[in-house]
């Protein structure tokens, strides 16, 4: 009889930490809500608690960075594909012990959140997870249709404004924005001990929830991820006033991939994309 | 808030954020050269290019910029190798991200200007300045602002 994914999952994660392969599993579990989210394994015995269905939405890339889990010993993480890429981006800007580190991937069909299959998954390229050092295969194999090609096809809403028109949809949109830092707590790739945002002398961009304001921690939380966000939509997903920051993630890897033929985290080891240059960079715009 | 003049002609107002070591220079070349520009261009005078945050450029917009200016050496010749070079790989997404939030790019300008170009500085300028008269007052980044007190 084949073994359900999750099966598989929890007999992995009981042995590595069986064999002191690793301290620590990251996985998704039931937690105090009765909701779907992150647990911390540590213990073999613990190991039927982690959960694999397709809620799981979190990346749970994000935790690696975290100094409270990092005491925790060396760890083992639950990813999907697109989870994925953000441990390549990482270890691309140096910022993981990927010998210490043992990634199990999930091949994947398709993420639901409240039933309806999230808008990255319906370009998804990532069922089979790269960069892991295990893949859990799904024995029914995915089904859900998926059409790379077309990752960009949702800019095309705003793109088809005027200017005036789009400022007019960030301006509604970023009006919501209550300056919580949901989306950058939620990026596995905001990882800066102080955030700009949070320094105050001197004070770049207002603290409280001013229009103005807004739009310059949208800006600014948008092209610091420019080349490095691998678009899992965790942002989004944490956003509790309902931002459509996925928008301006695609617009930016839109623009790595058309200029420079750069997507963050599909090969391991590239060169980061900002931080390097070429003199033969080309633009039109420079006069 | 007291009452504006009614009549006022639109004097725009130009933020151009320069490096030291050759638009600066341009600009002091422009003016000792004796070559005419208009007086809406307010310089600020940074190291290099490669010290020309992103944020710079909505600052000026809060500040109430009707058209913004970042200019530097040439390609190859920047005072700290290449500065300009990771500049200008900035630039190139920067601008597709301004693009998508709908902030006009046709107010957001590059050049590069040596210290040779007082000529190039004067004529750039005059033009850009002339360009955003012509657009008018940034109103709809201005009206950001005035939301925001
Ligand atoms: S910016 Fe959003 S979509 Fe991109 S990596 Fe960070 S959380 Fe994921
Ligand atoms: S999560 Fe949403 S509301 Fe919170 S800071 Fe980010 S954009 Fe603003
Ligand atoms: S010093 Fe002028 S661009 Fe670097």
């Amino acid at each position: 009889m084949t073994m359900s994914q999750q099966t598989q999952l929890q007999q992995k994660a009981k042995e590595l930490l069986t064999d002191k392969k690793t301290d620590l599993v990251i996985g998704y579990g039931i937690i105090e809500t009765g909701h779907v989210g992150t647990i911390f394994i540590t213990k073999p015995e613990q190991s039927d608690r982690l959960l694999w269905n397709e809620e799981c939405v979190d990346n749970l890339v994000v935790y690696l960075k975290r100094k409270e889990v990092k005491k925790l010993g060396r760890p083992a993480v639950v990813v999907k594909g697109c989870d994925a890429r953000a441990i390549a981006v990482l270890e691309t800007e140096h910022q993981l012990d990927r010998e210490n580190l043992v990634v199990i991937g999930m091949e994947c069909n398709g993420i639901r959140a409240r039933n309806l299959l999230q808008e990255k998954c319906k370009t998804c390229d990532v069922q089979q997870p790269p960069h892991c050092d295990f893949v859990i295969e799904n024995p029914e194999k995915p089904v859900t249709q998926s059409d790379p090609a077309n990752r960009y096809a949702r800019l095309e809403k705003i793109m088809a404004m005027n200017t005036v028109q789009r400022l007019d949809y960030w301006k509604n949109e970023f009006s919501r924005c209550i300056k919580c830092y949901a989306c950058r707590q939620n990026c596995p790739m905001c990882y800066c001990d102080v955030c700009v945002v949070d320094k105050n002398r001197p004070i770049r961009i207002d603290t409280s929830a001013t229009l103005k304001g807004n739009f310059a921690w949208n800006i600014l939380r948008a092209f610091h991820l420019a080349g490095r966000c691998i678009g899992c939509s965790a942002c989004s997903a944490a956003c509790p006033a309902g931002i459509d920051l996925d928008l301006l993630n695609l617009s930016l890897a839109k623009a790595a991939e058309e200029h420079f033929n750069y997507r963050a985290g599909t090969e391991r080891n590239s060169e980061p994309l900002i931080g390097t240059f070429s003199p033969e960079d080309q633009e039109s715009f420079i006069r | 808030m007291s009452a504006e003049p009614t009549a006022t002609i639109f004097e725009p107002k130009v933020i151009a954020f320069v490096c030291n070591w050759c638009t600066y220079l341009g600009a002091d070349l422009a003016g000792t050269s004796r070559l005419e520009y208009p007086s809406n261009l307010r310089i600020i005078r940074l190291p290099c290019t490669g010290r020309i945050d992103f944020n710079l450029i909505v600052k000026a917009f809060e500040n109430g910029a009707d058209s913004v200016l970042v200019s530097g050496c040439h390609p190859g010749d920047c005072h700290y190798t290449s500065g300009n070079f990771h500049a200008r790989r900035r630039w190139i997404l920067f601008r597709e991200l301004l693009n998508t939030l709908g902030i006009d790019t046709e107010r957001v300008h590059f050049s590069w200007i040596s210290a040779a170009e007082g000529a190039k500085f004067q004529k750039f300028i005059t033009e850009i300045v002339e360009k955003t008269r012509n657009m008018g007052p940034y109103s709809a980044m201005k009206e950001i602002v005035a939301l925001s007190d």
